[in-house]
């Protein structure tokens, strides 16, 4: 699936992280992480559990706001704004920065208001048609609109487990973000419905900038152009996706993605 | 539909985007500031509470006392029997000497009505104490009448038109030249804290609702406490897990939120109609009360076998402890904290409540000391209803340090069960 | 008094009998208690059980057998006319009888029939007492004799004893069923009374309610005296406005607690409320009717409007306060059960705070929510010493808080405090205002629970 010209084209730099450190409270999770991350590009973050994966994701959209007794350092840009300036809001970053999590977290609504939750507190519609327009392209989108375009009406927490997942990414289009944030998006879900939204994430990256946190290798070397691999807070490598499986740099990286430890 | 391909810049960092975000987050900062107000509204609540009965009450603490040099001459005394005298006139003897100008009979009844009651008493005690005293004369501190006392406690508005206020302006006159010789004395009420009931505020005291709160107590505890204590060990340790398991299960908790009031119906329709147990008796309330706090304790009870790990129980099983030796070995001095604390907590809850004990007759105006659980008595919530309901504006500052020495009481149980809950309390 | 010191006695024994079996075991091991089947302290139990249980159980039959024996004894040698008396009568002659043998002061003038009631009061009781615990006590010797005999290595005690206890257990579990019990049939019971005097749907559906004026004209019922419709309107009436107080601040409270406050705040805020919710109800009412009536009243009078001095609204009001701490733990509890994801998928999306909370926090918890305001709702009509102490004996049929109404709580306390017979309808009918209390309150706890139930498990 890795398309050469996109390897060959050096694309513009979506965001990008500078010395950034996390604490939390006293213990330090993040030790100054440098990394692009391109646009239009799916990058991929590797890296055994507790390495820092999932919290560096978290910066990116300052999800890490919400947790007690976080600390950081260091800087992360969205189209070289640093997005903890004072002139950034975090409520319009997030709308900017989508985000996926782990467990399908469909609210307990109906899958329309699901989606429309979102352009619905951003004011993105005028008006109903508008909303209607917004859905029914987010679920287009998220190649879900087949299966739910006669229930819109049904509680979406009925839904199957991969379904419910999509359904999550529909929701986080609908807020025509810029860049869609994927914390191992397809670890609660069974082989169909991962395939199903790895098909997905290839599909949406025409338009929106993606990094995805998996623990799954052939997914990350399946789907993204871009792999990072962290070790313990630390970036140990990063590197197109084919370079870095193929040749990595670093004897960690090779011993990790060789199955020696991790 | 409008454009998602990629637009210049993204929808969110328009004009319109940040004006809408500006008023987003004003709704933040107003819902913040209300949802702070309700809670700040809830804490002035408490304060306006505790606030209006600390003012109003802890003067009930304190009481007038006068002195008087009482002469003891023996035209008013009993040679035979020293306890038989009229003490009346030896008190107005001393207040006659003290007011010579007094001389009609209504004026020096009033007179006379300056000293409590409780006075001729204390006279009479002073004598039995020291026999030898006849004839002589000794100065005595006597407890003033609830007017005087009201009067010297300042809830008398002298500016008032004499006939709206309670004390007429000759008997203020006479207080005034008491205290202006200095023998008017604020002094801590004793009285207040040892004694019972009374018609007179200045001698009523909360002794007698306090025991009876205790032998209420006493009661509940004993009834249900084991009861409960058991009852809570069948339903989590030996009940088959069948169907009317769950209907005792259901019904305890229903049981929890039924009004207090109802086990007072229950209380007077079992244990007075047709148990003839005595009205008035705190073994009834106690009882009554015992059936109102036993759901609380199952659940607790409950809750605390529930939070022990089953690996625990294991273990002792697969040493050959039998389930009735796990359970008295292991499970129940584990649990045992958590359960002391719910229990406290419920009797505090006992001792607060008045309603069901209203319905088994322990209303009653009761003097003495209850000595023992089938004594007629009252409880220290009923005797705040009691008092609440008496006109005298003596009885307003009693009611409120009588809800004083309540809460104090509370406080006092639950931090106690606190103490226990952080001291004993195993974390798994 | 007496009664309870035999009782301890008979206990003693039990417990002599305790240690003696425990002695024995030990004894016929010569010190190796580990060749026993059971436990020396089971053996203890074995004798203290053999001995105790037929001596107590007997002593009880005595007790209760023997007082109906006594009065049977004394109203037969009663003379003729007194014997012949209604049972109200005699069965407060009999109380003065025992109240005098007990060196009271009877409630009667002293006859020489009292005087020889009272005698063979005292007489028989002794007797009782003394033949009843001598039989108690030789028959718990004769089963701890009977228990020591069987002691030897091989005995197998432990599951006697065990099997004992888990039906003593079984016993004060069904305490709590027997209590429903008791309550639904000792109030359906004298309802069912009351019935059969005043029409059920003429309770149900009257507008006039005045027991006391039914009493004195010895007219009941057909009066329609005793129309509980004013009862239920004002018990409805105070109820909303608590309601209308506890619910939005209760609510929001739980909001800030669970949604904003940082753990220092709850840490002060928490036991605030733990202590508005400790504060007996007897202050609550005290307060009402010294500070919070006379304020409206005056307030009322400042803008021109005339509420009277034990207004609904004042009993509503402070109601409201004092179920604000229920309803706001509740609704903590609701919201502290909505998993975190909601919250992050909407944050994660560029929500607010304050639109996370109102558009997905709030409605996921409002199963809990509501089923929580329900359980405040049956507190509130529940309520008794708040409305006794504030709102009004009046049974005013009124939607206006400014007036004095009336509640079925406060109805039954005015109709059952003091003296009573127990046949009129006037006390009667505080069962059947009980009957109704219940079934409502019954009814709100059952729908809640399930509720919150069901809420529970959606998110385990």
């Amino acid at each position: 699936m890795v398309e050469s010209a996109d390897t060959r084209d050096a694309p513009r730099v979506k965001m990008r992280t500078r010395r950034l450190k996390l604490w939390y409270g006293d213990k330090q999770a993040l030790a100054g992480i440098d990394l692009d991350v391109p646009e239009h590009r799916v990058t991929a973050l590797i890296g055994p559990s507790g390495c820092g994966k999932t919290t560096f994701l978290k910066c990116l959209n300052r999800m890490t706001d919400t947790i007690d007794g976080v600390t950081t350092e260091g800087s992360v840009t969205l189209d070289d704004v640093d997005v903890r300036d004072r002139s950034v809001d975090v409520v319009q970053l997030r709308a900017r920065v989508g985000m996926v999590f782990q467990k399908p977290n469909p609210f307990p609504k109906t899958v329309y208001d699901n989606i429309a939750y979102g352009p619905r507190i951003h004011g993105l519609a005028a008006n109903r048609r508008e909303l209607d327009d917004i859905v029914e392209s987010s679920l287009r989108r998220a190649g879900l609109w087949e299966e739910v375009s006669g229930r819109l009406g049904d509680l979406a927490t009925g839904m199957s487990g991969g379904q419910q997942q999509r359904l999550c990414i529909a929701r986080s289009i609908a807020v025509a973000p810029e860049v869609i944030l994927m914390d191992e998006p397809c670890s609660a879900l069974d082989p169909i419905s991962t395939a199903r939204i790895e098909e997905l994430i290839d599909d949406l990256r025409t338009k929106y900038t993606i990094v995805i946190v998996t623990h799954n290798l052939q997914q990350a070397a399946r789907v993204s152009q871009m792999t990072a691999f962290f070790h313990l807070g630390r970036l140990i490598e990063v590197n197109s996706t084919a370079e870095l499986f193929q040749s990595p740099a670093e004897s960690m990286t090779e011993d990790y993605i060789t199955g020696r430890f991790g | 539909m409008t454009d998602m391909t990629q637009p210049a810049t993204s929808v969110h960092q328009s004009d319109t985007s940040r004006e809408r975000l500006r008023r987003r987050y004003g709704r933040e900062r107003s819902f913040k500031i209300i949802s702070v107000s309700a809670l700040g509204l809830t804490a002035l609540f408490l304060v306006i509470l505790l606030g209006s009965i600390v003012l109003n009450g802890w003067s009930g603490f304190l009481t007038t006392k006068l002195r008087l040099e009482v002469t003891y001459s023996t035209k008013h005394l009993d040679v035979e029997d020293p306890a038989n005298g009229n003490f009346r006139m030896i008190i107005l003897d001393a207040l006659r000497e003290r007011f010579p100008d007094v001389t009609e009979r209504r004026e020096l009844r009033a007179l006379l009505g300056i000293v409590s009651n409780r006075g001729t008493w204390d006279v009479r005690d002073a004598l039995l104490d020291d026999p030898s005293l006849a004839g002589g004369s000794l100065e005595l501190w006597l407890p003033a009448a609830t007017e005087v006392d009201m009067l010297n406690k300042g809830y008398v508005d002298r500016s008032a038109p004499e006939e709206l206020r309670l004390i007429d302006d000759r008997t203020i006159a006479w207080v005034d030249a008491i205290d202006e010789a200095d023998d008017l004395a604020t002094v801590f009420n004793w009285t207040f804290l040892l004694s019972g009931d009374s018609r007179e505020p200045e001698l009523a005291g909360v002794g007698g609702a306090v025991l009876g709160s205790f032998w209420i107590l006493l009661v509940t505890f004993v009834v249900s406490f084991p009861t409960g204590v058991g009852a809570a060990i069948f339903l989590e340790e030996f009940a088959p897990k069948r169907r009317w398991v769950d209907v005792i299960e259901v019904n305890i908790n229903n049981l929890a939120a039924v009004p207090s009031i109802v086990f007072g119906l229950l209380g007077l329709a079992v244990f007075l109609n047709v148990m003839h147990m005595p009205r008035s008796a705190p073994v009834v309330g106690g009882l009554t009360l015992a059936l109102m706090t036993l759901p609380t304790i199952i659940i607790a009870t409950r809750a605390a076998l529930k939070g022990i790990p089953p690996s625990i129980k294991d273990a002792a099983l697969a040493i050959g402890a039998s389930p009735v030796q796990v359970v008295s070995h292991h499970l129940l001095p584990l649990a045992m904290p958590r359960i002391l604390t719910g229990a406290i907590i419920g009797m505090a809850r006992a001792l607060g409540e008045s309603a069901p004990l209203l319905m088994v007759g322990m209303v009653a105006f009761v003097v003495d000391l209850p000595s023992g659980p089938t004594d007629a008595a009252t409880a220290l919530p009923v005797q705040v209803f009691l008092w609440a309901d008496s006109p005298e504006r003596g009885f307003v500052e009693k009611t409120s340090a009588a809800i004083m020495v309540l809460l104090v009481f509370l406080v006092a149980m639950n931090g106690l069960a606190v103490y226990l809950r952080q001291r004993f309390e195993i974390r798994w | 008094m007496t009664q309870l010191i035999l009782t301890l006695a008979l206990i003693c024994l039990a417990a002599a009998a305790f240690l003696v079996g425990r002695r024995k075991a030990i004894g016929v091991t010569g010190g190796r208690t580990s060749i026993l089947h059971s436990r020396p302290v089971y053996h203890g139990w074995y004798v203290a059980l053999a001995c105790g249980l037929p001596a107590v159980s007997l002593w009880f039959m005595v007790l209760l057998a023997g007082d109906w024996m006594i009065d049977r004894t004394i109203v037969a040698a009663l003379p003729g006319e007194l014997r012949e008396a209604s049972a109200p009568i005699l069965q407060r002659f009999l109380n003065d009888a025992e109240t005098l043998a007990a060196g009271g002061i009877p409630t009667i003038e002293i006859t020489p029939e009292l005087e020889a009631a009272a005698a063979s009061f005292r007489r028989l009781t002794l007797l009782e007492r003394w033949v009843g615990f001598s039989a108690a006590m030789g028959l718990g010797l004769i089963g701890a004799g009977f228990a020591m005999r069987r002691i030897d290595i091989s005995r197998r005690t432990r599951q006697p004893v065990e099997r004992v206890l888990l039906i003593v257990l079984l016993a004060v579990a069904a305490i709590s069923v027997l209590t429903t019990a008791g309550i639904v049939f000792s109030v359906l019971f004298e309802a069912i009374r009351f019935f059969d005097k005043v029409p059920f749907l003429d309770f149900l559906f009257g507008v006039k309610w005045s027991p006391q004026i039914a009493l004195r004209e010895d007219q009941v019922g057909s009066s329609g005296a005793f129309g509980a419709i004013p009862l239920f309107t004002g018990t409805i009436l105070i109820t909303l406005i608590a309601m209308l107080v506890a619910g939005p601040v209760g609510l929001l409270s739980a909001v800030y607690l669970a949604e904003y406050a940082d753990p220092r705040h709850r840490a002060v805020a928490k036991p605030m409320l733990e202590i508005l919710a400790g504060i007996p109800t007897v202050v609550y009412g005290f307060f009402a009717a010294l500070v919070v009536a006379p304020a409206l009243r005056e307030a009322g009078i400042m803008v021109g409007l005339d509420v009277a001095s034990e207004s609904a609204l004042a009993a509503g009001l402070v109601m409201g306060m004092m179920i604000i701490p229920f309803v706001s733990s509740l609704t903590d509890d609701a919201l502290a059960a909505v998993p975190d994801d909601l919250r992050d998928a909407s944050l994660g999306l560029g929500a607010t705070h304050q639109e996370t909370v109102t558009r997905v926090v709030i409605p996921a918890a409002l199963p809990g929510i509501v089923a929580g305001f329900l359980l405040a709702v049956s507190r509130a009509i529940g309520e008794t010493m708040i409305v006794v102490m504030a709102a009004g004996l009046a049974a005013n049929l009124t939607a206006n808080p400014l007036e004095a109404v009336t509640t079925v709580t406060v109805q039954i306390v005015t109709l059952l405090i003091g003296d009573q017979e127990f046949d009129s309808a006037k006390t009667l009918a505080a069962f059947a205002l009980g009957l109704t209390l219940f079934m409502v309150t019954l009814g709100l706890n059952v729908v809640a629970l399930r509720m919150v139930q069901k809420y529970q498990e959606k998110y385990d």
